[in-house]
């Protein structure tokens, strides 16, 4: 959208994506230099230092996990389930955005997605291989989750029960890590090719050009490439509404007060959104500073991107409401007992008004242009996001089993230290992967960021068949 | 192998051009002058250059539909299999074709073979992968995927000749033509 049709100045011109002054030879050096460099910032190392002793942490809790059971966590009966689907909606919701910046804000031709894609995609990768973990070592025995989870022809003809949406959620998210490893990756191809012909050493270029399969940029392919990309967006756009909306019918099916609620689908979605897009710029904050970042993310990509997150969080807000008032309007006992018990007489109602704190009022910062454009105000706006999510799983799973229909099954939940020893395990888990990630894979769209440049869109020739773009 | 006897066979004309505009023209130029066994490169997709060339394909979307479809029945016919067929359990009094929630893992099943086929279907179009190519004997080729753009008129074409079709390129505002072997 380069070639814009008003003039110079005009406030109806679109915001340019990249800072001026760019060429394709800068682009490439400036993104191939952040893996083939010598001079790896101090930074990165604390960063991947701090994540790979959390990832101990992890290989501790789930050996002790796997030699004693799952009886050393917290969740017990009436409270279930606690931690482990709680930290499993937390990480598939932030893995949302990774797949909603690079499949539906293609299809809505938002040029300003570019910088940012890759990374977010790598993200989402990420983000479901850590939610994947607690609902398979929930199991306790996760050799046996196979023929639990999957349907397969076994020795004993048994199959999963496709009537319960514990199976549909098994179908959404293997579709989901399988499709977005494969959008992914086909995104990498083009640029594997470009590590592949600027890398020095020459098994480094053997291994980048395995991975690139001898891609060469031939027109054709190209072609057939952008038709590819088009159709993987166009699948994933209805995938990812469709794996939260999964995920909520595992709790909207049930019949406990605070999960049966109609409202769930679209309510997981947008608070999947929101999440997603508060860790995008958790991560893209320090990593823009560190590898100098500034003219391909610029400072138009993080205003865009804490709208996306101040509407996302006023529709996860409108959640909250509905919520409130199914309870009231229903004029059912049980439901305004719970509304009742989580906001104000309950053991638990602590959580309601921090969620609150987090969700509601601290993003509403994000209205004023100043703040937008404050690097630290949105970092910490971030952060009570992400906490704030974390909290409005707990209050939705924990506080409603914590007090369900009878008040002698009624008990409190405390988590264990091996619940937040996993917890923080998978954050550094994430952490890891993510800057190992940066430091050996393009995290940046190189190929699509030069689509951007002037003169990348040419107007077909005067006796051509003038029907480009 | 030997070298002393063979003499590797041409594969064509590569042309390094400055810029996506003069590319583009390039290529409109080539197939006015009537060759057919063409290709250009470039590190980014240029709209309308494969167009220019002569390219249409329509492959990709009809395969995709095609494995979506057989996905969706693959999916249903899974659980209606498993469910009504192998083994049928009463699960809750609810019934063994519960068709309401057949459709979420349907709907994955769809979504993943389509998908799925839009990969590989691109992969093997291209016929990739292809480790070894004529072009990278190119000593520029390189920059092909940093920021120069090629195009080549291959030696099977029948109107190639290697003085007239160099001129010809040459003509159409190459910085550098060269012959590169197979």
């Amino acid at each position: 959208m380069q070639n814009s049709s008003f003039p110079e100045g005009d406030f109806r011109a679109p915001v340019p994506v990249l800072a001026p002054g760019q060429g394709y030879r800068s682009i490439t050096d400036k993104l191939t230099s952040i893996v083939f460099t010598k001079n790896t910032p101090a930074a990165w190392f604390a960063f991947v230092g701090v994540g790979f002793m959390l990832v101990m942490g992890l290989m501790l809790a789930l050996t002790n996990l796997l030699l004693k059971g799952i009886g050393i966590w917290g969740n017990n009966i009436p409270v279930g389930w606690a931690f482990d689907i709680i930290n499993f909606v937390w990480w598939i919701g932030i893995g949302h955005a990774g797949t909603l910046i690079s499949a539906i804000l293609l299809l809505f031709k938002q040029d300003w997605r570019m910088s940012i894609s890759r990374s977010a995609e790598a993200m989402t990768i990420f983000a479901v291989i850590c939610a994947a973990l607690f609902p398979i070592f929930h199991t306790g025995r996760p050799w046996l989750a196979i023929y639990w989870l999957l349907p397969y022809p076994n020795t004993m003809t048994l199959w999963p029960n496709f009537r319960s949406p514990l199976i549909w959620d098994v179908f959404a998210v293997s579709t989901y890590a399988t499709v977005s490893v494969v959008f992914w990756y086909t995104g990498l191809i083009p640029d594997l090719a470009t590590f592949r012909d600027r890398a020095k050493h020459p098994v480094v270029a053997r291994i980048y050009g395995v991975l690139a399969l001898g891609w060469r940029g031939s027109a054709k392919h190209w072609y057939r490439y952008e038709n590819a990309s088009l159709l993987l967006a166009g699948l994933s756009a209805p995938l990812v509404l469709s794996v939260h909306t999964v995920v909520s019918f595992d709790f909207a099916v049930a019949v406990l007060p605070g999960w049966h609620a109609t409202i769930f689908p679209p309510y997981f979605v947008a608070g999947a959104v929101y999440a997603g897009f508060a860790m995008v710029l958790t991560l893209l904050i320090p990593l823009r500073v560190m590898f100098h970042l500034e003219n391909q993310i610029t400072m138009h990509h993080i205003e865009n991107m804490a709208k996306v997150m101040l509407v996302t969080g006023l529709i996860v807000v409108y959640g909250y409401g509905c919520e409130a008032f199914f309870a009231w309007y229903s004029g059912n006992s049980y439901e305004r007992f719970m509304m009742i018990n989580r906001t104000w007489s309950g053991p638990m109602a602590w959580s309601y008004w921090m969620l609150l704190v987090c969700n509601l009022i601290v993003p509403q910062l994000m209205w004023s242009k100043r703040f937008r454009r404050k690097i630290p105000v949105i970092f910490t706006v971030c952060m009570f996001v992400n906490v704030g999510m974390w909290l409005e799983r707990f209050v939705i799973i924990v506080t409603s089993l914590h007090r369900d229909f009878i008040p002698s099954s009624w008990a409190m939940y405390y988590p264990t230290r091996w619940d937040f020893i996993t917890l923080f395990g998978t954050i550094g888990l994430f952490l890891t992967l993510m800057f190992l990630f940066v430091r050996v894979l393009p995290m940046i769209a190189i190929f699509e960021l030069r689509t951007l440049l002037p003169d990348a869109k040419p107007k077909a020739s005067a006796a051509g068949d003038g029907g480009s773009h | 192998m030997s070298h002393a006897a063979t003499t590797p066979e041409r594969y064509g004309l590569l042309a390094e051009f400055d810029s996506p505009q003069t590319l583009l023209d390039a290529a409109h130029a080539v197939q006015r002058a009537g060759y057919t066994k063409t290709d250009a490169f470039s590190p980014m997709p240029i709209h309308g250059l494969a167009e220019a060339l002569g390219f249409e394909e329509h492959l990709i979307p009809k395969i995709v539909l095609g494995a979506g479809i057989l996905g969706l029945i693959a999916g249903y016919g899974l659980e209606y299999w498993t469910q009504v067929i192998a083994f049928p359990e009463n699960i809750g009094g609810r019934p063994y074709h519960a068709w309401v929630a057949f459709i979420p893992p349907a709907y994955e099943t769809t979504i993943l073979f389509a998908a799925l086929s839009c990969f590989f279907s691109l992969i093997l179009l291209c016929g990739l992968p292809k480790p070894y190519h004529p072009v990278f004997n190119h000593p520029r080729f390189s920059t092909a995927s940093a920021d120069k753009f090629f195009l080549v008129i291959e030696a099977t074409d029948p109107k190639f000749s290697m003085d007239a079709t160099k001129t010809f390129l040459d003509g159409l505002g190459a910085k550098e033509t060269v012959a590169v072997d197979e």
